[in-house]
């Protein structure tokens, strides 16, 4: 990665930098799943050993080593505003290097745990871990973390490179030092150039990279991001959500982002932790939430599925009408029981094939890429299934009115327990 | 704003005739009378304003008021920004009740502010006796019938003037600017001096120039608080109608107060854009 490469030669913190080549390669390696463990811990080994503290910090924390990778450890916390419980009993343990996000709807207590984190809330009990230290007393300027916040927080009276050296500055780095990696930071997010121009001349997505370089400039251990792209447009977000990944993967710092937005999620992180009124219902990889949610929120959160009604026969099938459906995953015990269907994973079948069930077309829309094809099943609950448009397959896609057979892989036949079932 | 189109510009121009023919008739054409009495002595004449130049006694009184309008706005800076940090603070309903306390006097009369400050300050006053009885002071200090004593009432009196314009712009002030500095790493100190205080300085700025020019045209406190020793341009205006009736004196006085008043604004425009300042965009 030449892009990190300073031409800086001499002092204490060369000798970081000249490294960061290596850094560069990060712990993942562009991987998305979940991290081995063992690799990201001996890769930071290698890099304490050669980690040089430069003036002017006040907790090791703030040590600007190349060690750029923290272990963050939340442990049981728990925040109330007046009665309201906004955080209740919340544990989380993000890897080193790992990319995880928060995701839930508005109220859900994901912002609130940023907060906690980032020390702008001290939680009412439980603890923050950075690395193994506990750092829930300790003030967010002391943290040393990058942070984005949703509406940006440029500094409005300060250049471009002036934002950028701000964390730079409060470190007290020395002004060439500060120069070149306000440099170095533009060119990252391609903003080469970019330097003098005011806040106010510059584009959302322009705006956007400036906060992303602010948050990077100063090679941070931990990243906060906070819907860092709720407010650009679709094409612009879906662009930056890949810019994100890549950097991520170039730094390799630990990254926690914040998001409503369940495709954002899905799309960028090694996991997701899904909130729901101040708890974290389920923390898993992207395939794992999607595939096997922990329960009805997440199945219902998480992508369109129906969530149908069906009775239990034993730890491997359950009855959906007249069908049975096996099921590869182990199906829960007692309570009402609700079938996660998702669209895309049913098929057209015939009775007496295996997982089938008879089904009544109700309507059929057609999507351009796709088409759906709304039904309802003989216990009356409604259900889509989605087909690619196809010449071959699209004569085969029953009309309304019409009665069908659609089946569900023993793998995609999820069963979850339904809410306070 | 003044569209191309001919019909809403009528429209516009009917919605600003009250306010123009107040300001015209009210405001200009009296200043247009000052102006033209200034120039006039028995005749065409440059004499009142000769005497200004002459007369040692107005340039003290020119000297002094600007002294004492700096001050007071100095005073007025040094209480009224760490008052506002200190009520952007507070909780909502706190925040009420201090806006209140600052609001109070702004709407209690001039005069009963001024006896006020009169009883507190004299030499048997509030302020000297309780000194006193605390072994502070021997001899009682003279508060009243000087510049200090001015200046200690102006303060008083204008410090609204820059609490209202600097209190608003502290809440306009983004609370996630201050959170990021915080989270990127500035002190509590270096996030007030890099981020705080430069967003706060255009209502800091508004609110002085409010306050400096208010005082530079201060009558009624001056002539309780401040004595015969203590004559500022609007006391100067008043004694040259009273005393000596001469119109023109107190005009030329009146319009060479006016240019210097116009002469700040200018030179504040300079450094930032009034019209910002004030709200006005």
């Amino acid at each position: 990665m030449p892009a990190l490469q300073l031409r800086h030669q001499g002092s204490e913190m060369s000798q970081a930098v000249a490294s960061a080549p290596e850094s560069a390669a990060g712990p993942i390696d562009g991987g998305r799943g979940p991290l081995p463990e063992g690799t990201a811990k001996d890769h930071t080994r290698n890099r304490h050993a050669g980690a040089a503290c430069p003036v002017g910090t006040n907790t090791p924390l703030l040590c600007m080593s190349n060690a750029q990778i923290l272990a963050i450890s939340v442990r049981s916390a728990s925040k109330r505003f007046g009665t309201t419980a906004v955080l209740d009993d919340v544990s989380l343990e993000v890897a080193e290097g790992e990319f995880v996000t928060l995701l839930g709807p508005s109220g859900s207590g994901k912002t609130t745990l940023l907060n906690i984190i980032a020390g702008f809330t001290t939680p009412d009990t439980g603890t923050v871990h950075f690395g193994g230290e506990d750092v829930t007393e300790v003030p967010p300027h002391r943290r040393g973390i990058g942070i984005v916040f949703q509406n940006y927080a440029l500094f409005p009276h300060m250049s471009v490179a002036d934002n950028i050296a701000f964390p730079l500055k409060a470190r007290r780095i020395v002004a060439a030092e500060i120069a070149e990696r306000v440099a170095w930071a533009l060119s990252l997010v391609k903003l080469d150039g970019y330097g003098g121009r005011r806040i106010d001349q510059l584009s959302g997505g322009q705006r956007q990279r400036v906060a992303l370089a602010r948050a990077i400039g100063f090679r941070p251990k931990l990243i906060l991001m906070d819907e860092p792209l709720s407010a650009l447009d679709k094409q612009l977000r879906e662009h930056m959500q890949i810019e994100i990944r890549t950097l991520h993967e170039r730094l390799g710092a630990t990254t926690i982002y914040v998001t409503h937005d369940q495709r954002e999620a899905l799309t960028m992180s090694h996991r997701v932790a899904v909130l729901n009124q101040g708890r974290i219902a389920q923390i898993a990889s992207p395939q794992e939430v999607y595939n096997h949610p922990a329960d009805a929120f997440v199945a219902d959160f998480i992508g369109e599925a129906a969530l149908i009604p069906v009775e239990r026969i034993c730890g491997a099938s359950v009855r959906l009408g007249g069908s049975m459906l096996r099921c590869a995953r182990p199906v829960p015990d007692g309570g009402q029981l609700l079938l996660v269907v998702r669209s895309e994973k049913l098929r057209l079948a015939h009775a007496g094939d295996m997982n089938a069930f008879a089904v009544t077309v109700r309507s059929r829309v057609f999507q351009g890429e796709s088409q759906l094809v709304i039904a309802e099943t003989v216990g009356g609950a409604s259900l889509t299934l989605r087909l690619s448009t196809h010449v071959e397959t699209d004569d085969l896609l029953p009309q309304p009115g019409q009665q069908a057979y659609l089946s569900l892989h023993p793998e995609h036949a999820f069963v979850v327990r339904a809410a306070g079932g | 704003m003044i569209t191309s189109d001919g019909r809403a510009g009528n429209r516009v121009i009917i919605l600003l005739l009250p306010g123009l023919l107040l300001v015209g008739l009210l405001l200009l054409l009296p200043l247009l009378w000052l102006l033209v009495l200034s120039f006039y002595d028995n005749g065409p004449s440059l004499a009142h304003y000769m005497r200004l130049s002459d007369d040692p006694s107005y340039y003290k009184s020119f000297l002094l008021t600007f002294q004492i309008a700096g001050a007071v706005t100095l005073a007025t800076v040094l209480l009224g920004y760490p008052l506002c940090y200190w009520m952007l603070g507070l909780s909502a309903a706190w925040q009420r009740i201090a806006f209140i306390c600052v609001l109070i006097p702004f709407w209690t009369s001039l005069l009963v502010r001024t006896y006020a400050w009169l009883v507190l300050l004299q030499r048997r006053g509030l302020v000297n006796t309780a000194l006193i009885d605390l072994g502070v002071l021997r001899e009682p200090l003279s508060l009243m019938y000087n510049a200090t004593g001015t200046t200690i009432g102006m303060a008083h009196i204008l410090l609204p003037f820059l609490v209202l314009p600097l209190f608003a712009t502290m809440q306009g002030i983004d609370s996630d600017l201050l959170k990021a500095g915080a989270a990127l790493g500035g002190s509590p100190s270096f996030v007030f001096w890099r981020v705080f205080f430069p967003l706060s300085l255009p209502g800091l700025t508004a609110g002085a120039l409010l306050v400096f020019v208010l005082s530079i045209g201060y009558y009624v406190t001056p002539q309780l608080l401040g004595g015969g020793s203590t004559v500022m341009i609007g006391q100067l205006i008043q004694r040259n109608i009273e005393l000596f009736s001469s119109w023109g004196a107190a005009s030329a006085v009146s319009i060479v107060l006016l240019a210097m008043v116009m002469a700040v604004f200018l030179l504040m425009s300079r450094f930032l854009s009034v019209d910002r300042v004030f709200g006005a965009r």
